[in-house]
């Protein structure tokens, strides 16, 4: 559990993933180019023309390597699942939960709590450290509004209330968001989130993070037990991940947002390195897109502290850490789920 | 007296004995730590498996034997078994156990009642007593017999009536964290001892820490 694994991620097209004993053999142009033991990635993540050997998949859904197949640009296409786990118990524990109004408001409430909290956090913490060049009455009154979110959170048991608060916080959050970047303003604004396509840099940016953290949570959720498509906060919809998404939204401030942010304060990714296309979707270049899996990894392998298991872990741990503490609150051991609250 | 679809393993006697929540821990919710001491143990098991002598002088020594017994409602597998001449019928052979550990001879009786177990086991299936077998250690190599008395008998029927018990309630047990105990078990990161329990509350903590701690996190700003 300790041992920090690794998402191994493969964007040169056409290269072709096999097994070879306990090992995953990468192959380009039928030209090996090297060898990597299963026992030291958690996860691999394809993107676009990337191909995988049945055997390989087989092999990786039995050590618990969660494998994801994306498109070039990081929309999610497929993942590869293995025989589901044993189990059985914790996930209809976790079905009946979602049936019930009662259950899935409380879990709601925890990731929302978890989400705003981390906004809010975000927001203080620049406010603390650039205080003087910033729009900084905008983005503390944006601070007291979230804060009183997280007031009204606790007088709110209704799930629909309780989408009403996170939505509204959401808005609050991203009115101030382009003060968060403090360099080449020009070149990086954030005009709003648009998701689907993203209209600027800062959510082409964001977008991707987003999908590389879903792939991460996703399989921390199904290495502990949990079903990752049934969640609480977000309802099934077919092909949508809803637990992971739920359980993302702690991480989205803290980690994604941050990581896109410094990406873009520090000067680690270049504005030429996106390209607007004929319906003003952005796209990024493949320099820029390998540039982010470097940070992503990167900032996975931090150390930080974690303030309820009250350890020191790395950030690609918390996860892990998350879904375990998020099945043990269904099983009945703990209280309440307590999502990761950046200190 | 068991069904053969609710049999479970005997090796869960030994994680039943060592901690109840260790056990619900892997046949409950099905999780699995491998560690070096169980990744040892499998080398180890490997090296048995592959055992080369199978004719000890008149000793016949078999490995690998699938055993179970209704009555225990257990099943599992028997590294070696020895079969011994019986003394008074020159054709009978008298089943001895041995299994092989890692490690130093323990204290408690978890090896001795796995043991058992399988003696039990092959009691039932082949119609004979059993009435000694042996535990062999690595470290230092040793070996040392084990007579399957009555007292032992009722321990192994203890544990395996506990083991099933656990396995058909289908709840984890609150952990219960001591020092020596949990330091040496290979489950303690997915345990975590000493934050889960009713002791310790996450909604206080929660509260603390999204409406306490912001407020703590402005003062310092
Ligand atoms: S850490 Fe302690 S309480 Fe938890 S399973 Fe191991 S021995 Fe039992």
């Amino acid at each position: 559990m300790k041992k920090h694994l690794n998402t191994m991620f493969v964007t040169t097209q056409g290269t072709y993933l096999h097994k070879e004993g306990e090992t995953v053999q990468i192959k380009v142009e039928n030209e090996i180019k090297g060898y990597i033991p299963v026992h030291t990635i958690g996860g691999i993540v394809c993107f676009g023309r990337v191909s995988m050997s049945p055997p390989l998949m087989g092999f990786c859904a039995e050590n618990d390597v969660a494998v994801t197949f994306l498109s070039e640009y990081g929309r999610f296409l497929a993942s590869v699942r293995g025989p589901v786990s044993g189990n059985v118990l914790l996930r209809r524990t976790q079905y009946r939960m979602a049936d019930s109004k009662t259950d899935s408001a409380s879990l709601a409430r925890f990731f929302i709590m978890g989400k705003i909290s981390n906004c809010r956090r975000v927001l203080d913490r620049v406010l603390r450290d650039h205080g003087e060049k910033i729009a900084s009455e905008e983005l503390s009154s944006a601070s007291v509004r979230l804060k009183s979110s997280l007031d009204s959170l606790r007088q709110t048991s209704d799930l629909d209330s309780l989408r009403g608060i996170e939505g509204e916080s959401a808005k609050n959050y991203f009115s101030v968001f382009d003060h968060l970047i403090l360099s080449r303003k020009d070149e990086f604004k954030f005009n709003g989130r648009s998701r689907r396509p993203p209209l600027d840099k800062v959510n082409c940016l964001i977008s991707f993070i987003y999908t590389l953290l879903l792939h991460d949570v996703r399989s921390a959720l199904e290495t502990v037990g949990l079903d990752p498509a049934v969640g609480f906060l977000h309802r099934d919809r077919p092909g949508r991940p809803g637990l992971a998404l739920d359980m993302m939204e702690e991480f989205r401030p803290y980690f994604a947002d941050r990581l896109a942010l410094s990406l873009i304060n520090l000067s680690q990714i270049k504005p030429s390195g996106f390209k607007t296309t004929e319906s003003g979707a952005v796209l990024m270049d493949d320099e820029t897109r390998k540039a982010l899996l470097v940070a992503y990894q990167k900032r996975k392998q931090e150390e930080i502290y974690h303030p309820f298991i009250d350890e020191k872990i790395t950030l690609g741990l918390v996860f892990h850490i998350q879904a375990m503490l998020l099945a043990r609150f269904m099983r009945g051991d703990i209280d309440a789920y307590p999502p990761f609250i950046w200190k | 007296m068991y069904d053969e679809s609710s049999l479970i393993p005997i090796s869960g006697l030994q994680h039943v004995l060592f901690c109840p929540r260790q056990c619900a821990l892997i046949h409950v919710e099905q999780q699995w730590e491998e560690n070096r001491f169980t990744a040892e143990g499998r080398v180890l098991h490997e090296r048995v498996d592959s055992g080369d002598s199978s004719d000890k002088g008149k000793i016949k020594i078999t490995y690998s034997l699938q055993i179970h017994s209704l009555s225990l409602g257990l099943s599992g597998i028997a590294d070696v078994v020895e079969f011994h001449p019986s003394s008074e019928d020159k054709n009978s052979f008298i089943p001895f156990p041995v299994e092989y550990k890692r490690g130093k001879p323990k204290k408690d009786l978890t090896d001795k009642v796995q043991l058992c177990a399988q003696a039990m086991c092959l009691e039932e299936m082949l119609c004979v007593s059993v009435p000694a077998g042996a535990l062999f250690y690595g470290q230092p190599r040793r070996r040392e017999d084990v007579v399957f008395d009555e007292y032992l008998r009722n321990e192994t029927r203890k544990a395996a009536e506990s083991f099933h018990r656990l396995v058909d309630s289908g709840i984890t047990p609150q952990p219960v964290y001591e020092k020596k105990k949990c330091d040496s078990c290979s489950f303690l990161e997915k345990c975590m001892p000493l934050v889960i329990g009713k002791k310790r509350s996450a909604l206080k903590w929660l509260e603390k820490a999204v409406f306490e701690g912001g407020e703590n996190f402005e003062e310092a700003s």
